[in-house]
């Protein structure tokens, strides 16, 4: 690139949010997928989990490019919010900003930070004690400690049922994940120079119902488990 | 014909070195036939019998094609009224008692120069830097039938070459990003085949000149396609994208 000298261009900027978003998106797709086997059969979900927290490819391939994906995503977002507020020194007295484009697309940083406060729980709720499990005690057999039964299904119900303001935490930042995807989805391909007169509105309708249903998806998740276990 | 008493809030800096600062006005008796320009033209007129500086801002056609005039009304750039310059806003568009605020188009990339006006040549500076074809302009032109071109790429270049370079989509973005202009100005070229021998570098060049001005990163928004008043599309900015790319790949 002929701007090498200066870093990556604007261009280059937006393309890797769009690439780094992407992976995200097919991320929270297969997350769900999963996800939603707690809700229909424990066994299968159970089954499953040992098998994403076990395999060498999920585990050293898939994990290390999402860990990846997240950190430049939201590093990356937060240099451009900066650089983008940096290029306009004296504000406007009145700027009419909803006059011409959506909450969504001119809030990606308010709703972007949220997700990213979230994930700062969620990794305290699962990630750091199953790392902690399986890297630093050394347990990868998955199951539940003097038992034949597998632990992950335990863990999940465990972390819902009657803690209301841990799913009312999670239910408020999948309803930040859904605003940041509505813009997210069709952006991302509008950066990497997707846009044609027949296709583009199909995108947008499909980043609708993408951005409405994966949410939703894991609100239910998350309220099931806290309503149908008795403990 | 109805009139209407105005105040109007007005950005006055004297000069690139002030500070500048927000000035309420009074006009009365606009008319609502009046163009904006007009109706500033009234204010100056009273300014200058008083004594006082008029408001300088920039003009020139005052029929909407020669992208003169800026200035970023109520919010919004161009006035409240979509696909319009603020030399075809009409005073029929605000109400009697109304408060209008009116700024210069802002961005760090157009410095303000006094008052309302701002220096655009940040614009030029990126057009020369790939917004051209080589052709020999020598007397031997050749027929303009002779390359064929196919009807929807014509329309979509014709399309994209409306841009008058206003600058709205910078004042009017909230990151201050040029893509629009500078999509369209590399989109004109790249859907025609004049425009293919510099293709490789153009979008490069342009981009990097861009960058280099200070204007903001895109982030699809889009407020750029609404607020601009030829409603040249963001399909130009993909496009932009796109060539960047494949010219980064070649």
């Amino acid at each position: 690139m002929s701007s090498k000298k200066q870093g990556l261009s604007s261009i280059g900027k937006k393309v890797i949010m769009a690439l780094t978003g992407f992976f995200l998106m097919f991320f929270l797709l297969q997350h769900l997928s999963i996800n939603l086997l707690s809700v229909f059969n424990a066994d299968s979900f159970n089954e499953v989990s040992h098998f994403m927290g076990t395999n060498p490819l999920v585990q050293w391939v898939l994990q290390p490019v999402l860990i990846f994906s997240v950190v430049f995503h939201f590093v990356w977002g937060m240099k451009l919010e900066y650089e983008n507020n940096q290029a306009r020194n004296v504000k406007y007295a009145k700027y009419n900003g909803g006059a011409n484009a959506s909450w969504m697309s001119r809030n990606m940083i308010i709703s972007g930070l949220a997700v990213l406060a979230f994930l700062a729980l969620h990794f305290y709720d699962f990630w750091i004690p199953e790392i902690n499990t399986k890297y630093v005690i050394g347990d990868t057999s998955g199951l539940i400690e003097g038992t034949e039964n597998f632990r992950y299904h335990e863990e999940l119900v465990h972390k819902f049922a009657h803690q209301p303001w841990r799913v009312f935490l999670y239910v408020l930042s999948f309803v930040m994940l859904s605003l940041h995807l509505l813009h997210g989805f069709q952006s991302s391909f509008q950066s990497v120079g997707f846009n044609h007169t027949k296709y583009t509105p199909v995108i947008k309708m499909l980043g609708n119902i993408f951005a409405i249903a994966i949410p939703l998806g894991f609100i239910f998740i998350a309220i099931y488990h806290y309503n149908v276990h008795p403990h | 014909m109805s009139e209407m008493n105005l105040t109007l809030k007005i950005w006055r800096q004297k000069n690139a070195a002030d500070k500048g600062k927000m000035v309420d006005y009074k006009v009365n008796s606009i008319s609502e036939h009046m163009s904006f320009l007009e109706m500033m033209d009234v204010l100056n007129e009273q300014l200058i019998n008083s004594g006082d500086d008029p408001v300088a801002f920039d003009h020139d056609c005052r029929e909407g094609i020669c992208g003169s005039c800026s200035m970023f009304i109520n919010g919004e750039a161009h006035g409240p009224v979509k696909g319009t310059t603020t030399c075809q806003l009409h005073m029929r568009s605000f109400k009697d008692g109304d408060t209008i605020y009116i700024e210069p188009f802002r961005a760090n990339a157009f410095p303000v120069i006094k008052d309302l006006v701002v220096n655009r040549s940040s614009f030029d500076r990126i057009q020369q830097s790939g917004g051209f074809i080589s052709v020999n302009t020598s007397g031997n032109t050749q027929d303009a039938n002779a390359t064929a071109i196919p009807k929807h790429d014509a329309d979509l270049a014709m399309d994209a070459a409306a841009c008058i370079g206003c600058g709205a989509c910078v004042a009017t973005c909230k990151n201050s990003s040029a893509m629009l202009f500078v999509g369209a100005k590399i989109s004109q070229y790249a859907l025609l085949p004049q425009g293919q021998v510099e293709a490789k570098d153009r979008a490069q060049n342009m981009v990097a000149q861009m960058d280099a001005e200070g204007f903001g990163n895109c982030t699809n928004t889009g407020a750029c396609e609404v607020e601009c008043p030829k409603g040249i599309s963001i399909s130009n900015i993909a496009r932009m994208n796109r060539e960047y790319l494949s010219g980064s790949l070649k």
